[in-house]
């Protein structure tokens, strides 16, 4: 059985805060399903689905969620693979829309990330609490070390530079000065991120994404369903997830999640790499976006550094990617799935102004999870307006 | 004495479980060890209780020669984890023990800019507690 089409996209909204001491996680992502309901012309009575998790959640949290807004619905999904939950939420969402377990399913995420003052990159990884934290905690492994030591071996093997992540960066920040709700808009070149102070090694401080409050939602539902709603739908074309980790010792760490979760998508959805107009790809740090597009196939491993250059990654440029200026300069209120999947249904529908990538028709959406350097997640979606 | 050093010690200790003690166990006596399949010869690390290959329980310990090379690694200026905190920079890496395994560790005894990925290395054990030693690696001598 095939996904393709099945199910699309007909709500997004993002939240447009970035510091919001003032309001609960449960109460931005109640606002934020209102704005992804409004946007598809749906009531909350619609809702038959729900997906959720979150760095401020318990192992029930979507029980407690479902309390808070007195939600009953006939579908439930919690997956909790990091960052890239909310791109796999989609994914599931679709599969239970195609299947008749729900109709509109809502996929939402909030958080406090900044305002509550989570040390996320730089905190200490891994709570300790699974068996596998017994061998990476006593060494003081970070979320920003785990990345950087990809960055460090890339550089050894194929000559990679810091000038050449720096432009991921640099693209990203200049997206973001076109994104009025960005947290940090005012550009910065190549030698600003090198000048900045060194993290974890080779990764500076502009290498890192930033830390925000935010939040964000979507409305899945039937293609039927949304032929009659308020937006042009965007359909779900294509959909692939899966894991790495350190393989019992034997992995080779610059293959990631990306390359199986990547391949699958685009053999489900029936497209080519030349058919994607433009990309969301978690940039957690400059490193996840290089390494993610070679793994995703869009150039060979080892030349990543290139493809990455030269303004390649800018919204007027071969191969536009987060043109709400990303992670690294729009928002990261801990996880930042979600808001792949909403830039690019934006992008798909034609409402991003000044930053539109031109005659975008068909986009890839790849969330990244935990630590490529340790374990992480990846889940890839393909997205079309047609 | 030892109650001074347990105090002294901030860096989070790992949660040794009945299914891993004997690793930590060989730790203590300064042996690093890791696993092979008694039935399809699969070698692994970290210890577990069974292949990731077939699944067999039957596990033959094999004694490592502490040796390896840096495959990649992090200087780390920036952790604010107790025990981190107050030893900044500290070097993070996967070390490829000549088992052929890799092995998340600290590298020691060498400053940042001494470290080259594929430099030799060798263990030394770190008595963090009276109950925790820590495989770390230096420099090869």
């Amino acid at each position: 059985m095939s996904l393709s089409r099945k199910a699309c996209v007909a709500g997004a909204y993002e939240h447009p805060t970035r510091f919001a001491p003032d309001k609960s996680m449960f109460q931005i992502m109640a606002e934020s399903i209102r704005g992804a309901l409004d946007d598809a012309g749906l009531t909350i009575k619609d809702v038959d689905g729900l997906c959720t998790t979150g760095i401020g959640m318990g192992g029930m949290g979507i029980v407690g969620f479902c309390d808070y807004l007195n939600l009953t619905p006939n579908f439930v999904d919690s997956t909790a693979i990091g960052g890239s939950s909310f791109v796999a939420h989609t994914a599931h969402a679709a599969a239970a829309i195609a299947a008749g377990l729900c109709e509109v399913c809502v996929v939402v995420y909030g958080s406090t990330a900044a305002s509550s003052r989570f040390a996320i990159g730089t905190g200490g990884a891994g709570g300790g609490g699974d068996p596998c934290d017994q061998f990476e905690i006593p060494y003081g492994p970070t979320t920003v070390g785990a990345y950087a030591m990809i960055a460090q071996r890339h550089m050894h093997d194929y000559g990679t530079t810091p000038e050449q992540l720096a432009e991921i960066a640099v693209a990203m920040r200049l997206h973001a000065s076109m994104n009025p709700v960005a947290k940090y808009r005012d550009p910065i070149t190549v030698e600003d991120v090198l000048a900045s102070r060194v993290i974890s090694s080779p990764l500076h401080l502009l290498d890192c994404c930033i830390i925000s409050d935010g939040g964000g939602a979507l409305v899945i539902t039937s293609a039927e369903r949304a032929r009659d709603l308020k937006k042009k739908p965007v359909y779900i074309l294509g959909t692939g997830e899966t894991v790495r980790h350190a393989a019992r010792g034997q992995r080779d760490f610059l293959e990631i999640a990306a390359a199986q979760s990547g391949r699958l998508a685009f053999e489900r959805a029936g497209v080519k790499h030349s058919d994607i107009d433009m990309a969301m790809i978690y940039d957690s740090f400059t490193i996840t976006v290089h390494t993610t597009l070679e793994n995703l196939g869009f150039c060979k491993r080892g030349e990543g550094g290139a493809f990455v250059s030269g303004g390649r990654l800018r919204f007027d440029g071969d191969f536009p990617i987060n043109t709400d200026g990303g992670g690294l300069s729009s928002n990261h209120p801990g996880m930042r799935g979600i808001f792949l999947v909403i830039e690019a249904t934006r992008q798909l529908r034609g409402e991003c102004g000044p930053r539109q990538v031109v005659d975008c028709k068909t986009a890839l959406v790849h969330g990244t999870g935990g630590a490529l350097g340790t374990r992480h997640s990846g889940a890839t979606l393909i997205l079309s307006n047609q | 004495m030892a109650d001074q050093k347990e105090k002294k010690y901030a860096k989070p200790l790992p949660h040794v479980d009945e299914e891993t003690r004997p690793w930590w166990e060989a730790l203590q006596r300064h042996e690093l060890y890791v696993q092979k399949c008694r039935d399809c010869g699969d070698v692994r690390y970290h210890p577990r209780a069974q292949c990731t290959s077939c699944l067999s329980p039957r596990t033959e310990w094999v004694r490592c020669s502490g040796r390896g090379k840096v495959y990649t690694f992090t200087a780390t200026y920036q952790n604010q984890a107790p025990g981190f905190r107050e030893s900044l920079p500290y070097i993070m890496a996967w070390v490829e023990l000549d088992e052929g395994l890799k092995m998340l560790t600290n590298l020691v005894e060498c400053r940042p800019e001494e470290v080259k990925i594929g430099m030799p290395v060798e263990v030394v054990y770190e008595d963090v507690t009276p109950e925790v030693t820590l495989a770390k690696f230096r420099p090869a001598r």
